[in-house]
């Protein structure tokens, strides 16, 4: 065993976990004080019910066995891993990825999602939809993997697939009242920032982790994660000034996001000048891919499908371009640039084609039935009053504490 | 005894509550406010969508004083709180039929 790696891959376990809370609060700010706890719980659940999950069944489903579509039950209940060995880290450290992605969809759904309908979409959505496409996507024999389509840290597995995933399943459970005439302007942008801080912080598990190895490839991964986030958050406030008039916060923190999610699938396939680069084009794109919602008429509340879907893509084929084997000094099939003409960005749009087929098709027949049978959305009344009340009975920001008696 | 109730911009208020202590004003009742007059709003903008927020915020000030302090009280508020820009807020003033001081009972004048 060497210690090093699993030192590494342990901590960078820890600092993914650490992502999800970070997601929560760069969506609680963002949502308005009425629903910032229903925000919260959204993505703590999956902490709670995610990893178990993956232990139990997920990671020997997504990684076991050698077909090309699925794994199978050889590692249930965490039989079958080697402790002299990475692999069960690596299986704890994914379980952590596993939580991530569909906290993901949470901003999409904001404001009026009945927390029981999420409280089961959840871990449904991750057997049906995270594990297989996970195989297809990392497993050494499923079939994306096989064909030579690069995924560093989960651009295309984990990106792309929540963000089409989100378009699935606010397709199904509708707009918010009044949207969008009425908008819902964030209630704290301090706790945006403060969760996009955390976002970065632990994304540096998330793609320097990924290499499962304390070497080389890990330092590519982290100064590329490093110097994305930078370009995509000045990309973002740069265009902001110059079109609105002014430098937000809420687009710093936005650019920051989209480059950190650009650079996720690339991040250990590419040198630094092209990790700047997509950072930049991510955060660009990603600023005028927010208006599709309008355009299109369905209302992704926090804009999980104009930055995780499009930064996802962006990213993950912008590899097809900017993979560089010998720059990193690992073997991988070269882009575009680097002497390894159109077939790796085939092989990215193709896995990025299928995922998004797969994972739009299974999420939205989940989310119809899920409708069909418990409901998936609070009433009209509930939406009014805010979620926090009538989802939790709990009030997130408590300015009566003298009127405030027991009743027990 | 007349109620003097004074709107005013937030930052103002340190100003005020100087000028009421100094001629002699022994208590005020300060409320946070939002409210719109001449001044307008503002308009903010989060990813593109602009918001118009017709509320501003002001501070109300109250004080009960006694007929023959009306008018100095009224003077000494205008005169701090004034930027000579608009949104400055206004003062008015509002006849009070009685006043108890809930310790002592002292009652009317006595009471403030």
């Amino acid at each position: 065993m060497d210690t090093g790696n699993v030192t590494w891959v342990l901590i960078g376990a820890a600092l993914v976990l650490f992502m999800t809370p970070g997601l929560a609060f760069f969506y609680g700010g963002m949502v308005r004080s009425k629903n910032v706890l229903n925000m919260l719980m959204m993505n703590f659940w999956c902490v709670l019910v995610v990893p178990l999950l993956w232990v139990i069944a997920g990671y020997s489903l997504a990684f076991g066995g050698t077909g090309s579509m699925l794994g199978n039950f050889s590692k249930v209940f965490g039989h079958g891993l080697d402790f002299a060995g990475m692999e069960p880290a690596v299986m704890i450290f994914l379980a952590t990825f596993a939580a991530i992605t569909p906290a993901l969809i949470s901003g999409a759904v904001a404001d009026r999602m009945k927390f029981a309908a999420w409280a089961v979409f959840v871990p449904l959505w991750s057997l049906l939809v995270y594990v297989p496409v996970t195989y297809w996507v990392f497993a050494p024999h499923g079939w994306l993997h096989a064909r030579g389509s690069l995924d560093f840290a989960g651009g295309t597995a984990i990106h792309v697939n929540a963000g089409i995933a989100a378009l699935a399943l606010i397709l199904v459970l509708g707009k918010r009242k009044g949207w969008p005439r009425d908008g819902a302007p964030p209630h704290s942008m301090p706790l945006v920032m403060l969760g996009t801080g955390i976002l970065w912080f632990g994304w540096f598990g998330f793609n320097a982790g990924s290499a499962l190895a304390a070497n080389g490839q890990a330092v590519q991964a982290f100064i590329n994660t490093f110097l994305a986030a930078s370009a995509g958050g000045l990309a973002w406030a740069l265009i902001e000034r110059f079109h609105q008039g002014h430098f937000t916060n809420l687009g710093v923190a936005s650019g920051i996001v989209a480059g950190l999610v650009a650079i996720t699938p690339a991040c250990g396939y590419v040198t630094s000048m092209s990790g700047i680069a997509i950072g930049a084009i991510a955060g660009a794109v990603c600023s005028f891919a927010i208006s599709m919602k309008f355009k299109f008429g369905f209302d992704d509340s926090l804009d999980v499908i104009g930055v995780h879907l499009v930064g996802g893509l962006v990213g993950s084929l912008l590899i097809g371009l900017f993979a560089d084997p010998d720059g990193i000094g690992q073997t991988f099939r070269a882009g575009l640039f680097y002497g390894g003409g159109l077939r790796l960005l085939g092989e990215q749009a193709l896995a990025n084609g299928a995922t998004m087929a797969y994972s739009f098709g299974v999420t939205f027949v989940l989310a119809k039935v899920l409708h069909a049978t418990m409901g998936i959305r609070v009433s009209a009344d509930a939406e009014s009053e805010g979620l926090d009340q009538t989802e939790h009975a709990e009030t997130a920001y408590n300015h009566n504490e003298r009127t405030m008696g027991r009743s027990n | 005894m007349k109620l003097v109730t004074a709107i005013i911009k937030p930052f103002k208020l340190d100003d005020v509550k100087s000028a009421l202590k100094a001629i002699g004003v022994e208590g005020i009742t300060v409320t946070a406010v939002e409210g719109f007059g001449r001044q307008g709003g503002h308009s903010e903008t989060y990813r593109g969508s602009e918001y118009q927020i017709d509320f501003i915020p002001k501070i109300k000030v109250e004080t009960v004083v006694a007929d023959d302090a009306v008018a100095r009280v009224v003077d000494e508020i205008v005169e701090a709180a004034r930027t000579n820009k608009i949104g400055d807020g206004k003062v008015w003033i509002t006849p009070v039929e009685g006043v108890v001081r809930i310790r002592t009972g002292e009652r009317d004048e006595d009471a403030i």
